[in-house]
């Protein structure tokens, strides 16, 4: 008997919902077998606690006496540059931007210790960040120079708004040169002396939907440890690829986009990361429901990490050079057991993206909606799936003219 | 026999003098040296594994406060801040001593300081800056 969004959220009004993590769901399923397995669970909630470097939040923080247009000039929060081509007290604060005299790699190969998303941390975290600025002056925003400190609750809005989040896999890291490399993947050991994942497996939001039935516009959803919303497929969305006989993607997949109000987040689940070497980015967590309407969908929820598979990457060429080439798979239970063998070689592997956390994220949201706090929307529209056309493409350069 | 790790602070006066033979030789005692270090004042620091019976090493402990050579267990210069640990697990496969370590049945990270030499491998692959050495 299949369910309906409505119905469900009848039962969380009651308090009778049956809630699983998408770890539990696993033995559940196992144990009552699917049917029954389907007709007794209403949600299974799923968690990721990943760096995520296409993360960011725009701010208005209100009109200053006399105004100041902040569009078309400098802007900085704690010396790192924000996006001011917008209007006059807008900005957008990317996770990866970093202060203009932070030395980068100049200074081999580099911590990239602070950068936005810190800032994004720290504001958080309910402390005054330096709001600082250079403006043009006009006859309506006749200021020049703005100095002053700013924290969350003195701003109108704050919103994160992540533009590619919570990829579905990932590939998992090598590095076969005979030099250590420094990745977004992590510092990377000479000739395949370990590999990297970065992805929850079986607790990853996107693996437990694979095709994306129920996730798609307006999904309500934990994000940063406050309540988010998907606002559509995520850039770089590419559902049409190699699947296994479940429907997992072997390759990077489908993303989400997603936003939500920044002053009910937490510091705990938005978290500054530097990759030595590389740059800043910022972790968030994020955990998206599962309404288990019907028995499909209850079967993907109940996917395991040995039938999730990744493609293990060469970055010291394969990677940077953009040429296609997988020098093997593994599955998430390998990759967590801390051995992968790839061509013949026994290698240690570490993750980047948090299991334990990713855990936590799915418990928490299933404690709200548990709690009556979280209720579930029905999308407006869903995630472009497999037979949608969407292709991803490479940037094919044309050279300019030059007259 | 007793293995101790400790972090010895010399003062500039004592840079040239046989100080690590005297243990050796007076106090029968294998030291090896996991890190050397000169601040910028010309202090030394060392990080040594000591070796040896106990009476040998309380000997010889005494012997270095009487010169002036200040010491201290290894284990106060190694922070691991919980509080900002993920367990990401990207140091496991790095760290030589097990030190940083991972329960395979939860995931969950934990740190045992006594296992810890502090060679700092972990410190550029920490990308939550959990790891700190004072050194
Ligand atoms: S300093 Fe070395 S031994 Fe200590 S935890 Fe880090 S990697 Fe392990
Ligand atoms: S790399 Fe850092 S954050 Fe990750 S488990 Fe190790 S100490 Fe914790």
């Amino acid at each position: 008997m299949a369910k309906t969004i409505e119905e469900i959220n009848d039962k969380i009004k009651k308090g009778k919902a049956v809630v699983l993590t998408a770890e539990e769901i696993i033995g559940y399923a196992a144990e009552k077998g699917a049917k029954k397995a389907a007709q007794e669970v209403d949600v299974v909630t799923t968690g990721t606690f990943g760096p995520m470097c296409s993360s960011g939040a725009y701010f208005n923080v209100g009109h200053t006496k006399p105004r100041i247009k902040l569009g078309g000039g400098k802007t900085y929060l704690n010396d790192v540059p924000v996006y001011t081509g917008l209007a006059a007290v807008d900005f957008f604060l990317g996770a990866t931007a970093m202060p203009d005299d932070d030395p980068r790699n100049r200074i081999y190969p580099g911590k990239f210790a602070y950068g936005g998303a810190y800032v994004i941390e720290e504001l958080v975290a309910g402390k005054d960040v330096r709001l600082t600025a250079t403006a043009y002056g006009t006859d309506c925003y006749p200021r020049k120079t703005l100095e002053t400190y700013i924290s969350l609750k003195d701003m109108n809005e704050a919103v994160l708004f992540n533009i590619r989040n919570a990829y579905q896999n990932y590939n998992v890291a090598v590095n076969l040169s005979d030099r250590m490399i420094y990745t977004y993947m992590g510092v990377l050991q000479p000739k395949m002396g370990n590999a990297n994942y970065c992805n929850a497996g079986q607790l990853s939001p996107l693996m437990n939907d694979p095709f994306y039935k129920t996730i798609g516009i307006g999904t309500r959803i934990f994000l940063g440890g406050g309540i988010g919303y998907v606002v559509g497929n995520g850039t770089q969305h590419n559902p049409d690829v190699k699947r296994t006989e479940g429907g997992i993607p072997k390759v990077t997949a489908g993303t989400l986009a997603v936003k939500g109000d920044l002053k009910m987040m937490s510091p705990k689940w938005l978290r500054g990361t530097s990759f030595t070497g590389y740059g800043v980015t910022l972790t968030v967590g994020i955990g998206v429901p599962i309404p288990v309407l019907n028995e499909e969908i209850l079967r993907y929820t109940t996917v395991r990490d040995e039938e999730i598979l990744a493609q293990v990457v060469d970055y010291s060429d394969s990677y940077p050079q953009c040429n296609p080439g997988s020098l093997g798979e593994a599955n998430y239970r390998q990759l967590k057991s801390g051995r992968i063998t790839v061509q013949g070689k026994e290698i240690p592997t570490a993750g980047l993206s948090s299991y334990l956390k990713a855990r936590e994220v799915a418990q928490t949201l299933k404690e709200w909606i548990e709690a009556g706090k979280f209720f579930l929307t029905r999308p407006v529209e869903l995630l472009p799936s497999v037979d949608s056309g969407v292709v991803l493409k490479t940037l094919k350069e044309r050279p300019i003219k030059k007259i | 026999m007793q293995k101790k790790r400790i972090v010895l602070n010399y003062p500039q006066h004592l840079v040239d003098q046989p100080v690590l033979s005297k243990l050796v030789k007076d106090y029968d005692l294998v030291v090896n040296i996991m890190r050397a270090r000169i601040t910028p004042k010309e202090e030394g620091r060392l990080v040594l594994e000591l070796t040896g019976k106990r009476a040998g090493m309380e000997a010889g402990l005494k012997y270095l406060s009487e010169i002036g050579v200040q010491t201290q267990s290894l284990a106060q210069d190694v922070k691991w801040h919980e509080d900002r640990c993920t367990h990401c697990t990207a140091c496991i496969s790095v760290c030589p001593m097990k030190a940083l370590d991972v329960q395979r049945t939860n995931m969950e990270v934990s740190f045992k300081r006594d296992k810890c030499i502090a060679c700092e491998l972990c410190i550029p692959v920490c990308p939550y800056q959990a790891m700190e050495i004072l050194f």
